[in-house]
């Protein structure tokens, strides 16, 4: 498969399909690469091909591919984060579920109304949906792969044995979704993550780069949840508003054919106008998706991501001091000492361990960042300039008409 | 214009005959009158008036406009007279049976054919254009809402300005101020007045207990201010239709509304008012009546036309709807693209990296001037398409309307019809009964019944010309009107763009010198 050319370009391209949403700047090489080469949609699952091709000696072959489901994903993401080996890193958000309800729900009404509407209204819409349907598939495919091109990207993370296990082995994981059980263990262990959150960072921090990025993340966290879900609001009305200028091309197109004076061949002309106009305005709010609101929401989960890493080295920080303290103690008693020693050694190590790569890691996660929104900002821009002037050629040419006409 | 009945005859004679019938007497009463009226002078009304009409012409029109006995008139139609020695002398005014109680349906049918109604109408447009002397040159302004009075008895007062270059108006500018019940008023008499007879009054602006009550109780917020603005707007609207009408141009009510200082209370605008609620009373017996006849339509003008104004009705209610959806939806993109600006100015704020941060600033800047944009184009979309609408849609029920006139007259023509038949079958009885003055009795009421079928007849035939003229005036009103606010809103819709693509090309540098 044909990576980037240029090692700062965007997440593995491949031959198929699906044009993808970039929200990260990789750097991707010959020796791993992973993508996502085939999705199926079936009832309540989508079943993701992993394509891999590799150099590495560690596969049985250079070229293989797996198929997985979304359950295997977050297996692989939640074996990361539990492990304490990788708790210097930014692990990867993982990718969200993939949710097809609203869209199947909006297809059901638009089924059960099928009486209430013309023959070409209930197909337009019945369209409609179903380029949603897609839109909302190729998304779902496009973080999927995004979560995988980031691991294999990660000089760690490519090399980590479950990843390695989640592209070859290719039998079914057997991986279950959490039960009842362990799904309130992991809402308790947040709870007390966020307890204890606050208290990390409540703690000041010797160092001034942690200590900003503390502050900063916190705030730039906030702040992008805000905006996340204020774009989506404001796309959503965008598309209900297209969706009313198809209602109005439609009745238009009715009063022309049933106008018996002049003015019916304005109504004809203007609701064919409305016709291409409302597939422009559609195709607005859906870039506005995947350029902004798309970015928004990951970086709103890899900012999480960076937060965990945060804290992770808070509860290593703060270990180390009562470790400190411990020894302390101990040589003030004259007790257990050497114990205490190991103990406050090892957490030591562990602190710098950490601390040494949460540098390097929020570096690139800034590097990436940066990058991210201006590919995405600048694309945003071309593409609605490039629809305005759709907009406006389309607008200009049939006033032009019509003012003809009279 | 109600140019349909016989002319009367020529010359002066016709109009003193006319200005005699002062007061009281209908409209229609007084031109039979003169019809009746042994007037030596008056030609037979022959079936085909072609030349009759032509000398006829002018003081035909005369008799036509005023219905008002105190002839505020006078000079207008001498101006008329002046103008229309042009006139087509094929301009039928219209059946010329009258007298004779074989109706003329026969004679009505085959001139009503469908050439002939065209080229009736046709002349009867350029007709009005002739007429009136000046062309129709009038500017009406609702201006400066102003809240008069206090608690629950306030009210609303706005400015109506009229400039006009036209002589029936004694000047060339008027301003009076007028409240909303006015309007309702005007518009009730003008109502009672032309309706029945086939005429496309305007429906006033609807009343709203819940927006008026907002503005009384001094709730000074943005809702009642767009309240307020869509009223003004309306009553303009309103007026501006009014006076577009001919006819009802020169009504003395529609001449002292937009002149005189002082203006009555009309109090029977309220809608609890005794008046009130006989119209209520009234439009449910209409309603009843209306399902009960059923008409013999031997004009298929009416059916077809009837039957596309309910098509038009249906879909403008339709389209009515769809973009009042549109309007709401772009005010909440406005506000949700505002408060995403907001969030968006907030995330540069936060964020350390100084290019990046200084891009979405920009792009924060963008977004509000988007946002601004779209209240813009929903104010557009309201003001100029969906009040367009809704105003149709109102007509639309006035046209209805006065097509269901015609059915009642039709109907009473038919019921009197029925009674005359009755009579004379009982008449024919009676005279071999031998009771003689039971006889006088019953053939007096025969010929009572007999002139009732005429008037019956020619009130028929009257309103079937009357409304065609209407909805052929409507009609060119209507496809004006439309052309008209489409062109006005996709431009609205073209400077959206244009702006849209000025913002973005602004940001587009920045987000590239994001380094």
């Amino acid at each position: 498969m044909e990576g980037e050319p240029s090692p700062r370009s965007g997440a593995c391209f491949h031959q198929g399909s699906f044009p993808r949403a970039v929200n990260v700047d990789l750097q991707t090489d010959a020796t791993l690469q992973v993508d996502i080469s085939d999705a199926l949609s079936e009832r309540d699952k989508v079943k993701f091909t992993v394509h891999t091709k590799s150099t590495l000696p560690n596969f049985k072959q250079n070229e293989f591919s797996v198929v997985r489901q979304h359950e295997e994903f977050i297996w692989l993401h939640d074996s990361f984060v539990e492990n304490e080996e990788y708790a210097g890193y930014i692990i990867p958000p993982a990718p969200p579920r993939p949710d097809f309800d609203a869209s199947r729900e909006k297809l059901q009404k638009l089924g059960e109304g099928e009486g209430s509407m013309t023959k070409e209204e209930f197909t337009k819409m019945k369209q409609e949906l179903e380029a949603e349907y897609l839109a909302i598939f190729k998304k779902t495919v496009a973080m999927h792969e995004v979560f995988l091109c980031r691991v294999a990207a990660h000089p760690v993370l490519r090399k980590d044995m479950n990843f390695h296990v989640f592209l070859e082995y290719n039998q079914d994981l057997s991986v279950r979704g959490k039960n009842k059980r362990e799904k309130m263990e992991d809402f308790f262990k947040n709870v007390v993550k966020s307890a204890d959150g606050v208290l990390v960072a409540g703690v000041k921090d010797v160092d001034d780069f942690f200590e900003h990025e503390k502050t900063f993340l916190l705030e730039y966290h906030n702040r992008v949840k805000d905006a996340s879900s204020k774009s989506d609001r404001m796309i959503r009305s965008h598309k209900s508003a297209a969706d009313d200028i198809n209602r109005i091309a439609s009745t238009l197109y009715t009063l022309g054919t049933q106008d018996s004076t002049d003015v019916c061949k304005f109504f004809l002309k203007v609701s064919e106008l409305f016709e291409k106009t409302r597939k422009i305005e559609a195709r607005v709010a859906a870039d506005e998706d995947l350029k902004l609101a798309d970015l928004l929401k990951y970086y709103l989960r890899e900012s999480q991501a960076a937060k965990d890493l945060l804290y992770r080295r808070g509860r290593a920080l703060v270990d180390y001091e009562n470790a400190n303290k411990a020894l302390d103690k101990a040589r003030a008693k004259n007790k257990d000492v050497l114990q205490a020693e190991t103990s406050q050694q090892v957490c030591c190590q562990k602190f710098e361990k950490i601390s040494e790569s949460a540098k390097q890691e929020l570096i690139d996660f800034k590097t990436r960042r940066v990058a991210a929104f201006r590919k995405n900002l600048v694309e945003l821009a071309e593409l609605e300039l490039k629809h305005a002037k759709g907009n406006l050629q389309l607008l200009q040419s049939c006033v032009g008409v019509l003012k003809g006409d009279t | 214009m109600a140019a349909e009945m016989e002319p009367p005859p020529l010359g002066d004679a016709g109009q003193t005959d006319f200005r005699e019938i002062e007061d009281g007497e209908g409209f229609f009463v007084s031109t039979v009158t003169i019809l009746e009226s042994p007037e030596p002078s008056s030609p037979d009304p022959p079936s085909m008036p072609a030349e009759g009409i032509s000398t006829n012409g002018p003081k035909q029109e005369d008799i036509s406009l005023d219905d008002d006995p105190e002839d505020l008139f006078a000079e207008a139609t001498e101006e008329v007279s002046l103008d229309s020695p042009e006139r087509e002398p094929i301009l039928s005014d219209g059946p010329s049976p009258a007298i004779t109680p074989v109706t003329p349906t026969a004679m009505l049918t085959p001139r009503m054919g469908l050439g002939t109604a065209e080229m009736f109408e046709r002349s009867l447009d350029e007709l009005e254009e002739d007429e009136s002397g000046d062309t129709f040159d009038m500017h009406i302004a609702v201006s400066d809402p102003e809240k008069v009075g206090d608690g629950m008895n306030a009210y609303m007062g706005y400015k109506v300005t009229t400039k006009t270059s036209m002589t029936i108006f004694s000047k060339n500018e008027t301003t009076v101020r007028r409240r909303f019940s006015d309007f309702l008023g005007l518009h009730s008499k003008l109502a009672s007045r032309y309706l029945h007879i086939g005429y496309i009054v305007p429906p006033a602006p609807e009343k709203s207990i819940v927006g008026m009550t907002k503005v009384k109780v001094g709730k000074e917020d943005l809702s009642s201010a767009e309240f307020v603005e869509k009223r003004r707007s309306a009553l303009e609207r309103y007026l501006m239709r009014t006076v577009k009408h001919p006819i009802l141009l020169k009504d003395p009510d529609v001449m002292m509304f937009l002149e005189s200082s002082e203006l009555p209370r009309a109090v029977s605008t309220q809608a609890l008012s005794g008046a009130g609620i006989l119209r209520m009373v009234n439009k449910a017996a209409d309603a009843v009546n209306k399902m009960t006849i059923k008409m013999n339509e031997s004009d298929a003008w009416f059916e077809e036309k009837h039957q596309q104004f309910e098509n038009l009705d249906l879909q403008l209610r339709k389209l009515h709807a769809s973009v009042e959806c549109l309007v709401c939806h772009r005010k909440e993109l406005s506000v949700n693209t505002a408060s995403f600006a907001k969030s968006a100015a907030m995330l540069g704020n936060s964020e350390d990296h100084t290019a990046l941060s200084r891009a979405l600033s920009q792009l924060a800047e963008v977004e509000e001037k988007i946002d601004q944009l779209h209240q813009d184009q929903a104010y557009a979309d309201f003001y100029l398409f969906s009040e367009l609408l809704g105003d149709y849609v109102r007509l639309i029920t006035a046209v209805k309307g006065v097509f269901d006139h015609r059915m009642k007259t039709w109907s009473k023509w038919q019921d009197t019809q029925l009674l005359l038949q009755k009579k004379r079958e009982a008449e024919s009885k009676l005279q071999f009964a031998n009771k003689p003055d039971k006889l006088q009795q019953a053939q007096d009421e025969i010929k009572e019944l007999e002139g009732k079928v005429q008037q019956g007849e020619k009130d028929f035939e009257l309103i079937s010309k009357t409304i065609r003229k209407e909805v052929s005036r409507f009609e060119k009103e209507r496809v004006k009107d439309f052309k008209v606010v489409i062109i006005k809103y996709l431009e609205s819709l073209v400077q959206t763009q244009q702006q849209l693509i000025k913002y973005w090309e602004a940001f587009l540098p920045e987000a590239k010198a994001i380094a």
